[in-house]
């Protein structure tokens, strides 16, 4: 496991880059994540930035290790300066022989960072070069190859690999000179990290790897209208689609209607007609959504949604991260309906989400909801996403209709078959009112009752297969009487922590919400002397669900709803306090 | 026709012109069938909320029931799901011009192949009586008891400023007419837009009005100058106008979709 004996630290990097927005900051930082992947590290990769286009703050961490890397750091080891404010900013954050790299120190400067400040010329060699600005960056990263000492000659395949999609040559001959200035000046070296063999992982976001899920399960539409921390879902898979339309593979067809309410109910016209969909948004704009939330729960339509949590409520701190949406969403829609609800961790848990919600609400005719936040949408780690470990599930399609079919016909399993327009034979009917078998409206209390009752039992089929899904996961020590309770990306921040406790404790993930596995909860809950939640919200709301699961009352709250993630020294200070 | 007609029991007030609406389409579908223009599995019929929407449970033949004012992103769903389906979509006022104005707009936009038919009564029927975004200035509803403070707006002309390539009207009291516009609105090939006249006979009764005061328009039209349309849908005349104004010919949203 990754409990580390006392006074054994985790031998961990970190470099971040800080400039103004439009300076290409993100980029870096996932270069240098994705180099360092390849490399064999296991990284993660944060990005944090103001709601704006040009001017403002941005700033990416990339903390890598040998070991599993769960969380970025915010104490650094190397500052890639794009701007003076980004030194400002960051000054505090430094570890004690942190090297800091910028175009130009005044004297104060000078006289804070000392040694360690590292005059990289980063523009004036892309100057040199005639390349753009944005590529200066590249100068940065082989500068900070030189810090790791890594021969430049190693190095020099991967990086053509990174940047193999955008004119590699330029970013790979940009690096070289920064590793050479380097080490023409004879500078310092950091110090040597360990990294394993290349393991064919992957630098996943969750964004990213939750699509990448879908289309693993037979996507056929993603309809979407853009909102942080969703967008770049609707972006990947747009391109995606685009690529795959090139290369003559199986299409699937990206959409962004006038609106989020247009988003849903297009997706239901388009589920009606046969099409596997799939919707993203943030929770301002599933809010707008909740009429035809209810509408695929009543008319039984299968629909993916991911839901990216942000900074609430209304617009709010637009760009920040919050786990404030979780009893939004379960119980979200107007009447009562089931559905799914899946919180990932991590890229790898948010890739499984995404083709599992696509499968089960096909299998189960009740809408799936992944719900994810900016903290896992758009940051990245060191991923496996194995595409072979999904099948498509299609769940009950009529194959043969020979007269009287009926889309609502009641069931021992509470599943109807589906028939698609276009099908001889069979009319369809689909609605938004209570209905009959065949779908027609109705008023009869005694069929409300029945086409209820219909609907819920499917829940009951589908708590059967809890065994089949992690609806929870237990990291740790088992038997351990201290519990740490926690969901969603928070996962990052509580098992990096982990690595500093002074006890080792059992960890429990709670990853569905909808239906909650209260057997097993309970069954890791019920002989803890001393549980912990920790949540990225005020009120302790998954505290509030296990209390209304299980009866299990929570005391031990560490919440945080300040729009930043947790930070992982502090949290494993936290922690340590109360075990 | 008796194979186009559900089980279930209509219940629009006796006599309200909604029934002249229904008996107009599913005479046409039954025309369309005979000419072997149409596969009855591949007709699809959306509904919104409002007494038109109680349509969808009076066709034996595929439907989808929406929400109130959201049933043209529903129908672009289905046409772009399969474009072999034809998409006819029956709103009213109340559902396409109050509620969902916005879909209207982008549906119109996008040009995509389906087909809108309005049930315009110029009320909110359902609930009893209340000023929609058609409802005359002065207009006194059970919310604006005082008369209704506000201007209607043209749909016509919101339409034509949309980029819908098919516009019409036509009045329900005339069913061979209503019937042939729907033929010409399913034929065209991109967004037709269709504005039936439908007096409420309960909370607002035109039938007097409309009755003496429609025209059909002459052989200039369908225009396909924008101008022209323009100037026909916003003419203060003493009748109204029907027929189909404005046509033209575009690339559909369906058919640059899987271009």
């Amino acid at each position: 496991m990754f409990w580390k004996k006392k006074n054994q630290s985790p031998n961990i990097f970190t470099v971040a880059v800080g400039g103004a927005a439009g300076d290409g900051v993100r980029e870096a930082g996932t270069n240098l994540g994705r180099f360092l992947t390849k490399l064999g590290f296991e990284v993660f990769v944060s990005f944090d930035y103001p709601s704006l286009i040009r001017g403002g703050h941005n700033f990416s961490r990339i903390s890598f290790s040998k070991e599993k890397i769960y969380n970025d750091y915010s104490k650094i080891d190397v500052l890639i300066a794009l701007n003076d404010e980004t030194m400002h900013l960051h000054k505090n954050e430094l570890n004690g022989d942190a090297v800091v790299f910028s175009e130009k120190f005044d004297a104060e400067d000078l006289k804070m960072f000392g040694q360690n400040a590292m005059l990289l010329p980063m523009i004036k060699t892309t100057e040199e070069l005639n390349a753009p600005a944005i590529t200066r960056t590249s100068v940065a990263l082989g500068a900070v190859c030189y810090l790791l000492d890594l021969p430049f000659g190693e190095i020099d395949q991967i990086l053509r690999r990174v940047f193999k999609e955008k004119g590699y040559e330029i970013n790979v001959t940009l690096a070289e000179k920064g590793y050479k200035h380097l080490e023409n000046l004879g500078f310092r070296h950091s110090r040597r990290m360990e990294h394993n063999g290349d393991g064919g992982k992957e630098l996943a976001d969750g964004n990213t790897a939750f699509a990448k899920g879908l289309l693993a399960a037979g996507l056929d539409f993603y309809i979407a209208y853009p909102m942080t921390p969703s967008t770049s879902i609707l972006h990947y898979l747009a391109k995606q689609s685009r690529f795959l339309k090139e290369s003559g593979k199986k299409l699937f067809k990206v959409i962004h209607p006038e609106n989020e309410i247009a988003v849903i109910n297009m997706a239901l016209g388009a589920v009606y007609a046969g099409k596997r969909t799939a919707i993203g948004t943030a929770g301002g704009g599933f809010a707008l959504m909740q009429e035809a939330f209810a509408l695929a729960g009543m008319s039984e339509t299968p629909i993916a949604i991911a839901v990216s949590q942000r900074q609430a409520p209304a617009t709010g701190s637009p760009t920040h991260t919050a786990q404030g949406d979780l009893k939004f969403i379960i119980n979200s829609g107007h009447g009562e309906f089931p559905r799914i609800v899946i919180a990932p961790g991590d890229p790898e848990e948010a890739f499984k989400a995404g083709a599992d919600a696509l499968n089960l609400t096909w299998k189960y005719q009740v809408p799936a909801i992944v719900l994810l936040d900016k903290h896992l949408s758009e940051n990245s780690s060191t991923s496996i996403l194995d595409i072979s470990k999904i099948a498509v599930e299609k769940g009950k399609v009529a194959k043969n209709i020979s007269g009287g079919y009926k889309r609502y016909q009641i069931t021992e399993d509470g599943v109807s078959e589906m028939a698609f327009p276009g099908t001889a034979g069979a009319v369809i009917k689909a609605t938004s009112y209570e209905h009959t078998e065949e779908g027609i409206s109705t008023e009869d209390p005694k069929l409300v009752k029945a086409m209820g009752d219909k609907r819920f039992s499917k829940l009951k089929q589908l708590e059967k297969e809890f065994s089949k899904y992690d609806t929870v996961k237990v990291y740790g020590d088992p038997k351990s009487k201290n519990v740490i309770v926690f969901w969603g990306s928070t996962k990052g921040a509580v098992l990096e922590a982990g690595k500093y406790l002074k006890k080792q404790p059992k960890f429990l993930q709670i990853l569905w919400m909808s239906p909650f596995d209260s057997e097993k909860v309970t069954e890791n809950l019920k002989d803890a002397k001393n549980i912990i939640i920790v949540e990225n919200n005020r009120t302790g709301q998954l505290a509030s669900v296990i209390r209304e699961k299980t009866g299990i009352n929570i005391e031990n709250k560490i919440l945080k709803y300040d729009s930043l993630p947790f930070e992982v020294i502090e949290l494993a200070k936290q922690l340590n306090e109360i075990l | 026709m008796e194979n186009l007609a559900t089980n279930a029991k209509i219940t629009w007030c006796p006599g309200c012109p909604n029934s002249a609406i229904l008996v107009a389409f599913r005479k046409l579908v039954e025309e369309l069938r005979n000419e072997g223009r149409l596969k009855l599995e591949n007709l699809v019929a959306v509904g919104g909320i409002g007494c038109h929407g109680k349509i969808t449970d009076y066709l034996n033949i595929n439907t989808f029931t929406s929400l109130h004012g959201r049933l043209l992103p529903t129908m672009q769903g289905i046409k772009i799901a399969n474009p072999n389906l034809q998409v006819v979509g029956f709103s009213g006022d109340g559902d396409s011009y109050s509620e969902g104005a916005e879909h209207l707009i982008h549906a119109a936009k996008r040009n995509s192949d389906v087909n809108l038919f309005i049930h315009d009564n110029q009320v909110f029927a359902l609930t009893t009586g209340q000023a929609t975004a058609t409802s005359p200035k002065g207009f006194k509803g059970k919310s604006t008891p005082s008369g209704s403070i506000e201007e209607p707006f043209n749909p016509l002309l919101l339409m034509l400023a949309s980029g819908a390539t098919f516009v019409a009207r036509t009045y329900a009291g005339d069913i061979e007419g209503t019937k042939k516009i729907m033929r010409q609105a399913i034929e065209h090939k991109g967004f037709s837009f269709m504005d039936i006249i439908q007096p409420c006979i309960t909370f607002y009764d035109t039938r007097d009005f409309y009755k003496d005061h429609t025209y059909w328009i002459d052989k200039k039209y369908p225009s396909q100058k924008l101008e022209t349309a323009i100037k026909k849908v916003t003419a203060q005349e003493e009748k109204i106008a029907l027929g189909v104004f404005y046509k033209v010919e575009k690339p559909t949203f369906e058919e640059s979709l899987y271009a």
